[in-house]
């Protein structure tokens, strides 16, 4: 088994999850603003993996167990949005945009620079933990193609060479 | 090699300088400035910033905002142009019919769109003003903003401006001392293009898969939880604070003769242009015009073709550059307005290339409830992939025409496969002898160098 730490599937360690206190008061204040406790169950997904990181499978349980809905249902949900993370990502979470606009301004060019440098491909997570490189969806943000989002910062355009700076900037 | 280059902190801007918008002109930013911070309660208010809640709601019924909205023919600017004033007729409301709401659509993801962005960070007060009109026009009692989780930017403007709101009496148990309540939650996303979809979106705020919904039932008879909801784009809300204020006849008359569709539009260019940006201008500019002020292509490069409002609209060709950039106009060229914010293609970039990058969009963010989307859009994507490799085989083109064919309107459950079909079919239709030289170079020398960029 060639797999980095992050990856390895035997370090994920579901049974270690215990749902925050402040995490599920915030949950409880979001059911609030709507009919049906489920339609918190995005905003749930979202507390948990702010202070997490990731989803694992015992959030599940523990979010079904504050919206009481099942499991199935909350799981549902956690694997059909790209934006919840159901195995361990890095520290840092670049999405790259690869739409047609950036496409057409060197998304190409741009994937294979972060690459290089990061020593990863789409999807992947770097050896030490730091980035996960994902693509994304047009990020609203053409005019500055090809365009990048760093956690919660935007970048445009971005040119090769100013990926060292850009990623220092992220430790 | 760069070392004196700044990060490149992306910011969402309007290439107008303050000096040239004006009140009358510029309904949707003629506040904004020119340093792109903000627009707060205070600067908002005292550019006449809720005075059209005051007197409408303090004055009017809600049948009057309906006309206006209908006589100003305000047309959806989510992409589909259906009249906004049309749409809030249909609403069920009265009699013993519960009270329902008004979700502002704010999912912005359509490839080549970043128009609703910049209203929502340096604008926030104009949407949730808009939003207070829809929603007594509507009957509404609650409102949420459907924003995309990406939009961090705008999550925590809007955060603040609701607040503003609240603390104002904008938003609350007596809207403005009118007796009227009603407050809006923001709602965050979590990824996914369908969710922009107006029934997945509904879908996705009661906190399910954002699978598309069967219609009928439409929305206005049976939306969120079964109230009637109203679900509008960003920018069409952001359109009635002016309608009622200055009136129908006066919007009517901001766009040219040319055209049917009152108001003004933001516009924009992206691609490779010499100034990539947004612009508030009359509906029906044509898209000449857009690329004049982009200032033209770079590196003296020449025109191939354009998408006029985004991945999900069909391909028009430099010929078309005349024409009045409007919704009807753009319709009968087999293509779509959609959001207005061109993507322009050079002679150097290859249509095989674009097609597949713009299928595997679509491809992806398919929600597979369907089988000509779920399967059919993959298939077009392996086949876009041989041809750009120059190893396509005879019949793949004629192959491409029917999965576009079978993709086409009225035969899926939601628009997204439709809207895959239309940039395919016109690529096909204007473009087939560089699908076909993906087949008779068999082996041969590949189709797509990469997409020539120049320096980004
Ligand atoms: C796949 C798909 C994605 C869509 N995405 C958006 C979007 O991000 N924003 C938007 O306003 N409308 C989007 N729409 C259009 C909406 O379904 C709907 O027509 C619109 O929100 C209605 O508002 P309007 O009449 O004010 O334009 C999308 C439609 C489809 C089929
Ligand atoms: S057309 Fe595609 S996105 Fe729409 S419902 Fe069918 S499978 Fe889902
Ligand atoms: S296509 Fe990349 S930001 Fe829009």
């Amino acid at each position: 088994m060639e797999q980095t730490p992050v990856t390895d599937p035997n370090t994920i360690a579901t049974d270690g999850f215990r749902l925050h206190p402040d995490d599920e008061a915030a949950m409880r204040e979001e059911i609030g603003h709507f009919e049906q406790p489920q339609a918190a169950c995005i905003e749930a997904l979202k507390i948990v993996q702010r202070r997490h990181g990731w989803v694992p499978d015992d959030a599940i349980t523990a979010i079904a167990r504050v919206l009481g809905v099942g499991p199935a249902s909350v799981e549902g949900v956690a694997t059909f949005y790209s934006l919840i993370f159901r195995q361990p990502v890095g520290r840092h979470i670049i999405l790259v945009c690869d739409s047609s606009s950036c496409f057409l301004t060197g998304f190409d060019q741009l994937r294979d620079a972060l690459g290089e440098h990061l020593g990863i491909g789409l999807g992947e997570t770097t050896a030490d933990g730091r980035f996960t490189l994902l693509p994304v969806c047009c990020l609203g943000a053409c005019d500055g193609g090809p365009a990048l989002m760093i956690d919660d910062d935007v970048y445009g355009p971005v040119a090769a060479g100013d990926l060292p700076d850009l990623l220092e900037g992220y430790s | 090699m760069n070392s004196q280059r700044q990060s490149p902190i992306y910011k969402s801007r309007l290439l107008q300088p303050v000096a040239e918008r004006s009140p009358e002109t510029h309904p949707l930013t003629w506040r904004l400035r020119d340093d792109g911070q903000v627009v707060d309660l205070k600067e908002y208010q005292s550019k006449e910033g809720y005075q059209a809640v005051s007197q409408v709601l303090n004055g009017h019924d809600p049948g009057a905002v309906i006309a206006a909205m209908k006589e100003a023919n305000v047309r959806g600017r989510g992409g589909a142009g259906f009249s906004a004033g049309l749409k809030w007729s249909l609403t069920m409301q009265g009699g013993d019919i519960p009270r329902g709401y008004i979700v502002c659509n704010a999912d912005e993801m359509e490839p080549g769109t970043f128009k609703d962005r910049l209203l929502m960070e340096q604008q926030p007060h104009l949407l949730i003003e808009g939003m207070i009109l829809a929603a007594f026009a509507n009957n509404a009692r609650y409102g949420y903003i459907f924003l995309r989780g990406e939009y961090v930017e705008s999550a925590r403007v809007l955060s603040e401006a609701l607040a503003e709101a609240r603390d104002a009496g904008w938003l609350g148990p007596d809207v403005a001392g009118s007796g009227f309540d009603f407050d809006i939650a923001l709602h965050t996303g979590a990824g996914r293009y369908i969710c922009g979809e107006e029934t997945a979106l509904l879908n996705s705020l009661e906190g399910q898969r954002a699978n598309p919904r069967a219609k009928p039932p439409f929305p206005g008879q049976s939306g969120a939880w079964g109230k009637p909801t109203v679900v509008n784009n960003v920018e069409t809300l952001c359109n009635a604070p002016a309608v009622m204020l200055r009136g129908a006849d006066w919007y009517q008359g901001l766009s040219g003769d040319g055209t049917d569709d009152g108001g003004t539009k933001l516009y924009g260019a992206s691609g490779l242009v010499n100034r990539p940006g947004l612009w508030e201008l009359p509906i029906g500019t044509t898209g000449g015009e857009l690329l004049e002020l982009a200032g033209g292509l770079r590196d003296g490069k020449k025109l191939k073709a354009w998408l006029p409002g985004g991945a999900s609209t069909g391909f028009l060709l430099p010929e078309h550059l005349d024409l009045p950039l409007d919704f009807d106009t753009v319709g009968k060229e087999g293509s779509r307005l959609g959001t207005g914010l061109i993507t322009v293609v050079t002679e150097d970039q290859s249509m095989v290339a674009l097609m597949r990058n713009l299928e595997q969009f679509f491809a992806r963010e398919s929600c597979g409830w369907c089988t000509p989307c779920r399967d059919g859009l993959p298939w077009t994507v392996k086949l876009l992939l041989a041809l750009e490799r120059g190893e396509g085989e005879a019949g793949d083109v004629e192959l491409l025409d029917k999965l576009a064919a079978d993709c086409g309107p009225a035969q899926t459950f939601c628009a997204h496969a439709p809207g895959a079909a239309m940039p395919l079919e016109t690529a096909l239709r204007h473009f087939r002898h560089e699908f076909e030289q993906g087949i008779r170079q068999s082996k041969g020398k590949p189709h797509g160098d990469p997409i020539p960029v120049g320096e980004v």
